[in-house]
C-alpha cells in the first residue's frame, strides 16, 4: 500500500513490515477523497482556458485523479470559479454551489474570482466570489498559469488532508444550509442583506454621495 | 467504402501512441526528471509524451515571464538595505487597474518629500500582470516576478502585498532575469560614467574659468 | 494625423458605372444629410427623419451592402447622443461612416434592422448602454445587462458603485497612497448601489416570461401528431456553450422552431473602464477581449490609435506583428476545431491534439511577450520588446523557424488527416446550419463564417493593414456555407497563415528598431475619431476610438466579431435538431470575453 498512508504513530513488528500497514480511518478517508477530486465543468472567462490547458496533455490533471470533469454539479466535488464573476452570472453560480453535494470545495482561480481583478471597478462585476460562497483556496494570477493552478489544487489536497472525520461538517448534526440565491433588481440584491436594504431604502446614499465619501 | 475515414483517423492516434515509445527508446533514461529532458520533450525535437510531471519537475518559465511585481533593494557591504524605489509614482500612474498604492516619505522636520517610499502596497487581487510598472519604471526598482506558486487559504490580509512582502534583493532579480539585469547594469554604469565625466568636465571648466578670471584680473591689475 | 476622407474619390474609382456620388446624395436629400466637418472626423451626419431612405440609398445605390459596426457616443457637453454606423462594400474599398444625432432626454432613431439585419444585436447594445430607442426594432430589450437594471451605464453622467474619479490615474494612489479595498466604502460591502426611491418590500423582480412568450412556436392545430411546444434553456452553465452563454430554444419535439441567444453573463464593462483608462492602459485590457487571440486584439487597437497619432512602425516590428497575428490565428483555429469536435461528441482526443499544437505557439508568446495568453505585446509605434535570444535551450529564431516550417504544418496536416474524411464528422456537419452568401452579408457576419459561404472578404486583402500587401497568400473560400465548410475553411486558413509565417521568417530584417521614439507612459492623442480594424481569427475586429485631445479616450468601442456573428445564430438553427444547435454554435466559434466585453 501507499507509503503516505502508513501511520508512523503505531509501531508495526519488523517481521510484518512488508505485509501489514496500519493506517487511521481519517487517513484513508482523506486519501481517497484527495486523490479523486472531481471538478465541475464550469468555465467563466479567460482562466477557464488555462484550466482546460491544465486538463490537457501537457499538464495532465489526470495525474492527480482530477480529470473527471463533471457536467452536473450533483456529481462534482470541486467548483473551480475560473474567471470574472459578473452580477448577471452570480445567481447561477450560487445555485450551482447549492446543488453540489457535501463535501464540496470551491477554488477561486485568478484575480477576478478572488477579488474582482482588473475589472473590479466595473458596474457588472462582483468583487470576489467569496462574497457569496465560501472559498477554500485562492489562486492569484491573471491568469494563473496551469502550473499555478496545479499548485492551488495541491494546496486543496493539503487542506483535505488536514480534515478529520470527527469534525467535518457534513457528518455533523446540522445539515449545511443553502446559500440564499441573489436576485437581479435595479442592482444585485443579496437576500441576506434584506434588512439592511429595507432600512436604508429611504436614505440610501446615491451614487453621487458615494463619490463624495471617497 | 464507409469507414475508411475513421480508420485513417485511428491511424493518427496509433501513430501518437507508437511515437511515445519510440522516443522513450531514443533518449533512454534521459527523457524524464532532468533539466535537459524537459528541453528534449518540449523543444523542436519533441515527439511522443509531452507531459510535464509537475511538481516533480517544473516547466521553466522564460526570462520575460511576468507574474506579480516585486520591489528591488540593494544591500551594501555593511548589510544596510536601500530601496531602489524613489517613490516617483510612475508605476502607480501607469498601472491600468490602479492596484498600486505608494506613500511617499517626508522629512519629519521640514515636511519636504524624500525620494523613498514609506509604504508600498499592491493588491494582487486586482493586479493584471501586465508588466507596465516594470516597463516604465525609470529606476529599475520594480520588476515582474517569476514565482507563481502563491495559492493561499485566505485573501483578506494575505493578498495585499506590503513593502516588506514585496521587497526582494537585487541578486534575486539577477538570478531570474540575467540578461535583462546585465543590460540594465551596463546602462547604469554607462550613465554613471557619463555623469562622472560631465561632472569632471564641469569642474575642469569651472577651474579653467576661474584660472582665466584670475589671469584676467592679474592682467588688469598689472 | 487623421486619414483623409477618401469616400468621394474612391466612389468613382470603384463603381465606374455608378453615377451616384456622395455629392449627389447630399444634394438629393437637401438638408437631411451633411458632411461631418468636425476636426478629425469624417463621414456624414444624417437627420433621423429620412434616415431609412438615406440608408437604403447607401446600400442599394452606393453599394455599401455590409454594415460592420453600430455604436453610440454620448456627447454630453453638446447635449446629444450620436449613433455611429460603419458600412463597407463587400467587394472591397474604403468604408463609409454615417451618424445620427439625437437629444439625450428622448433619443429615438429609426431602426436599420429591415435594411441591415446585422444591426439587430448592435442596436440592442446601444439601447442597453445609452437608452437610445430604436423605433421599429423587432425585439428591443436589454442585451448585456438584465431587464430591470437601473440606468444606462455608458452615459457620461452615470456612475457605478465603485466610482472614484472620471479618469485614471486616481489621486488616492500617490503620493499619499493608503491601501483600501473599494468594498470598505460601500454600506453593503459589495459593488452595488440602488436608486434612492428603491423599496425592496414593494418590488418584484423581472421575469423571463416575455422572452419565452416572444419565441416563435409551432401551431399544434392541423398536425397529425399532437405535440407540445416546449422552451428549453441551454446555458448559461452548459458544457457546450463555450462559456457563459445562454440559448433559449423553443422546441417542437426535437426540432428547433426558434432560438434566442441571451448574453451578458461575462459583461465586464470593457468600454466604461476603457473610457476611464488612458490610451496606453487599454492595451492589456484588449488582451482579455478575445482571450484566445490576444495578439490580434493588440494589433487592432494599436492600429486605431496609431491612426490618430500618426506614428510610423519600424520595419522589423511590422514583420513581428504579422508573425504574431498569424500564429494567433493558427492557435485560435486549432482551439476552434478541437472544441467543435468536442461538441460533436468526439470527446477530448481531437481537442488534445489541437491544444498540443497551440501550446507550442503559446511557448513563443510566453518567451517574447511574457505571458501565455495575456500578451500585452504591442505599443503605439511598435512593440514592447524583441525576441529573446534563447528558447528552450535553442536559438529563438531557429526555434520559430522550425515551428512554422515543420511542426505547425505537420500538426495541421495531421488534424486534416485525422478529421476531414471521418464519416461521422461528415454526416454530422454536411448540410447542417447552412448560411447563404446573401444572408451572410446581410447579417454582417465576418471571418470564417462569411468566407465559408463563398464571400471572399478578408480585411487583410480588401483593406490591407500593416505589411500584409507584401506577402503571397490566398483568401480561401468555400461555397456551401455549412458547418463542414466552416471547419474546412479553418484548416485552409491555418495553412495560409503558416505560409505567411514562413515568408515572415524568410524576409524579416535581422536587426533593427522595434519601437519608434522613446517609450512614454503619458501622452496626449490628437482629437478626432478613428476606426481601426483587423482580420482577427473570428472576423473583423474593429476599434472605434474618439479622442478629445486628452490622454484618455472619450469613447472606446469594440466591434467584436463573435458578438455580431451571433446575430445569425437563431436563423441558422431553425429547423435543425437540438443537438445540432450546439454544433452550429461551435462552428461559429465564439469567445464570451468578446461577445459580452
Amino acid at each position: 500500500m501507499n507509503d503516505e498512508l502508513s501511520n508512523p504513530d503505531i509501531p508495526v513488528p519488523d517481521e510484518l513490515q512488508s505485509t501489514v500497514t496500519i493506517t487511521s480511518l481519517d487517513k484513508i478517508y482523506n486519501w481517497g477523497r484527495r486523490s479523486s477530486i472531481w471538478p465541475m465543468v464550469f468555465g467563466l472567462a479567460c482562466c477557464a482556458i488555462e484550466m482546460i490547458c491544465t486538463a490537457a496533455s501537457r499538464f495532465d490533471i489526470a495525474r492527480f485523479g482530477m480529470e473527471v470533469f463533471r457536467a452536473t454539479p450533483r456529481q462534482a466535488d470541486l467548483m473551480i470559479v475560473s474567471g470574472t464573476v459578473t452580477k448577471k452570472m452570480v445567481p447561477q453560480i450560487v445555485r450551482l454551489f447549492n446543488q453540489m453535494p457535501e463535501p464540496k470545495y470551491v477554488m477561486a482561480m485568478g484575480a477576478c474570482a478572488s477579488g474582482g481583478g482588473p475589472f473590479k471597478e466595473g458596474y457588472n462585476v462582483v468583487s470576489g466570489i467569496d462574497k457569496f460562497v465560501p472559498v477554500d483556496v485562492y489562486v492569484p494570477g491573471c491568469p494563473p498559469t496551469p502550473q499555478a493552478l496545479l499548485h492551488g489544487l495541491m494546496k486543496l489536497q493539503e487542506k483535505i488532508d488536514g480534515q478529520s472525520l470527527k469534525s467535518v461538517r457534513w457528518y455533523g448534526q446540522e445539515a449545511s444550509e443553502a446559500v440564499p440565491v441573489p436576485v437581479l433588481g435595479p442592482d444585485l440584491l443579496d437576500p441576506r442583506q434584506h434588512a439592511l436594504l429595507a432600512q436604508q431604502a429611504g436614505q440610501m446614499p446615491v451614487n453621487v454621495d458615494i463619490e463624495k465619501d471617497l | 467504402m464507409y469507414g475508411i475515414g475513421i480508420i485513417k483517423g485511428m491511424g493518427v492516434t496509433i501513430k501518437h501512441l507508437i511515437d511515445s515509445f519510440v522516443d522513450d527508446m531514443r533518449f533512454l533514461g534521459r527523457r524524464y526528471y532532468s533539466d535537459e529532458s524537459l528541453n528534449i520533450r518540449q523543444g523542436t525535437e519533441g515527439r511522443g509524451v509531452f507531459t510535464v510531471q509537475y511538481p516533480d519537475e517544473k516547466l521553466p518559465v522564460p526570462e520575460q515571464f511576468r507574474f506579480i511585481p516585486f520591489l528591488l533593494y540593494e544591500t551594501d557591504d555593511d548589510g544596510n538595505k536601500t530601496d531602489r524605489c524613489t517613490s516617483c509614482g510612475i508605476c502607480a500612474k501607469v498601472c491600468p487597474p490602479q492596484c498600486i498604492w505608494i506613500e511617499r516619505s517626508s522629512d519629519p522636520e521640514t515636511g519636504r518629500p524624500i525620494p523613498a517610499p514609506t509604504n508600498f502596497f499592491i493588491d494582487i487581487d486586482i493586479c493584471m500582470n501586465c508588466g507596465y510598472c516594470a516597463e516604465y519604471c525609470p529606476f529599475d526598482a520594480i520588476k515582474m516576478d517569476h514565482d507563481y506558486e502563491l495559492a493561499s487559504y485566505d485573501r483578506t490580509e494575505a493578498h495585499i502585498f506590503d513593502k516588506e512582502r514585496l521587497d526582494k534583493p537585487v541578486e534575486y532579480y539577477a538570478s531570474i532575469r540575467p540578461n535583462d539585469y546585465l543590460v540594465e547594469e551596463n546602462a547604469r554604469a554607462e550613465e554613471a560614467a557619463k555623469k562622472a565625466a560631465k561632472k569632471e568636465a564641469a569642474a575642469a571648466k569651472k577651474a579653467a574659468k576661474l584660472a582665466a578670471k584670475q589671469a584676467s584680473e592679474q592682467a588688469a591689475a598689472d | 494625423m487623421v486619414e483623409k476622407n477618401g469616400t468621394e474619390k474612391e466612389q468613382d474609382f470603384n463603381n465606374p458605372d455608378n453615377e451616384v456620388t456622395s455629392d449627389h446624395i447630399i444634394e438629393r436629400f437637401n438638408g437631411d444629410i451633411s458632411a461631418d466637418t468636425r476636426d478629425g472626423y469624417q463621414g456624414y451626419i444624417v437627420s433621423p427623419d429620412r434616415f431609412h431612405e438615406v440608408a437604403k440609398v447607401f446600400r442599394d445605390e452606393l453599394g455599401y451592402d455590409y454594415l460592420s459596426s453600430v455604436t453610440g457616443v454620448d456627447y454630453i457637453d453638446d447635449d446629444h447622443i450620436e449613433v455611429v454606423y460603419h458600412a463597407d462594400k463587400i467587394v472591397g474599398g474604403e468604408g463609409i461612416n454615417f451618424k445620427v444625432q439625437v437629444n439625450r432626454e428622448n433619443p429615438v432613431v429609426p431602426t436599420l434592422v429591415p435594411i441591415y439585419p446585422g444591426a439587430d444585436f448592435q442596436e440592442r447594445e446601444v439601447f442597453d448602454m445609452y437608452g437610445v430607442h430604436f423605433e421599429g426594432h423587432p425585439n428591443l430589450r436589454r442585451i448585456l445587462m438584465w431587464d430591470g437594471f437601473d440606468g444606462y451605464p455608458l452615459r457620461k453622467d452615470w456612475k457605478e458603485a465603485y466610482y472614484e474619479e472620471d479618469v485614471k490615474p486616481f489621486d488616492t494612489r500617490w503620493p499619499g497612497g493608503q491601501v483600501k479595498r473599494s468594498e470598505a466604502d460601500s454600506p453593503y460591502g459589495k459593488n452595488v448601489s440602488y436608486p434612492p426611491d428603491f423599496d425592496i418590500d414593494n418590488w418584484s423582480p423581472e421575469t423571463d416570461d416575455s422572452l419565452y412568450e416572444s419565441l416563435q412556436k409551432t401551431d399544434p392545430k392541423g398536425k397529425s401528431l399532437q405535440t407540445d411546444s416546449i422552451v428549453v434553456n441551454i446555458g448559461p452553465q452548459h458544457p457546450s456553450t463555450h462559456g457563459v452563454f445562454r440559448m433559449v430554444v423553443a422546441l417542437d419535439g426535437e426540432t428547433i422552431t426558434d432560438l434566442q441567444p441571451v448574453m451578458g453573463y461575462l459583461h465586464r464593462n470593457h468600454e466604461k473602464i476603457g473610457e476611464r483608462n488612458t490610451f496606453l492602459q487599454n492595451m492589456p485590457y484588449t488582451d482579455r477581449l478575445d482571450y484566445l487571440a490576444s495578439m490580434g486584439n493588440n494589433f487592432g487597437y494599436a492600429l486605431a490609435v496609431e491612426k490618430l497619432m500618426g506614428v510610423e512602425v519600424p520595419e522589423r516590428a511590422q514583420y513581428i506583428r504579422v508573425l504574431m497575428a498569424e500564429l494567433t490565428r493558427i492557435a485560435n483555429h486549432m482551439w476552434a476545431i478541437g472544441f467543435l469536435l468536442n461538441d460533436l461528441g468526439a470527446f477530448q482526443t481531437p481537442a488534445l491534439y489541437a491544444i498540443r499544437a497551440r501550446e507550442l505557439i503559446l511557448d513563443v508568446f510566453e518567451a517574447t511577450a511574457g505571458s501565455r495568453m495575456m500578451c500585452n505585446y504591442m505599443r503605439f509605434g511598435g512593440l514592447a520588446r524583441d525576441f529573446p535570444s534563447q528558447m528552450r535551450g535553442e536559438d529563438t529564431i531557429k526555434f520559430i523557424d522550425d515551428l512554422v516550417n515543420n511542426r505547425l504544418p505537420q500538426a495541421i496536416d495531421e488534424l486534416d488527416h485525422f478529421l476531414t474524411e471521418n464519416e461521422i464528422v461528415r454526416s454530422r456537419c454536411i448540410g447542417v446550419g447552412v448560411l447563404s452568401a446573401e444572408k451572410a452579408i446581410a447579417y454582417s457576419t465576418a471571418g470564417p463564417l462569411l468566407r465559408a459561404s463563398g464571400v471572399s472578404y478578408d480585411l487583410r486583402r480588401v483593406d490591407s493593414y500593416g505589411i500584409y500587401d507584401r506577402f503571397d497568400f490566398q483568401i480561401p473560400t468555400r461555397s456551401n456555407g455549412d458547418v463542414y465548410d466552416r471547419y474546412l475553411i479553418r484548416v485552409d486558413e491555418m495553412r495560409e497563415s503558416a505560409k505567411i509565417c514562413q515568408q515572415v521568417m524568410r524576409d524579416i530584417p535581422s536587426e533593427g528598431e522595434i519601437f519608434t521614439g522613446k517609450p512614454q507612459y503619458n501622452f496626449r492623442v490628437p482629437a478626432g475619431e478613428s476606426y481601426g480594424r483587423v482580420e482577427n481569427p473570428k472576423g473583423e475586429l474593429g476599434y472605434y476610438v474618439v479622442s478629445n485631445g486628452k490622454a484618455n479616450p472619450y469613447r472606446y468601442h469594440v466591434r467584436a466579431p463573435s458578438f455580431v456573428n451571433l446575430t445569425v445564430l437563431g436563423e441558422l438553427c431553425k429547423g435543425h435538431k437540438v443537438a445540432d444547435a450546439v454544433v452550429i454554435l461551435g462552428s461559429i466559434d465564439i469567445v464570451l470575453g468578446e461577445v459580452d466585453r
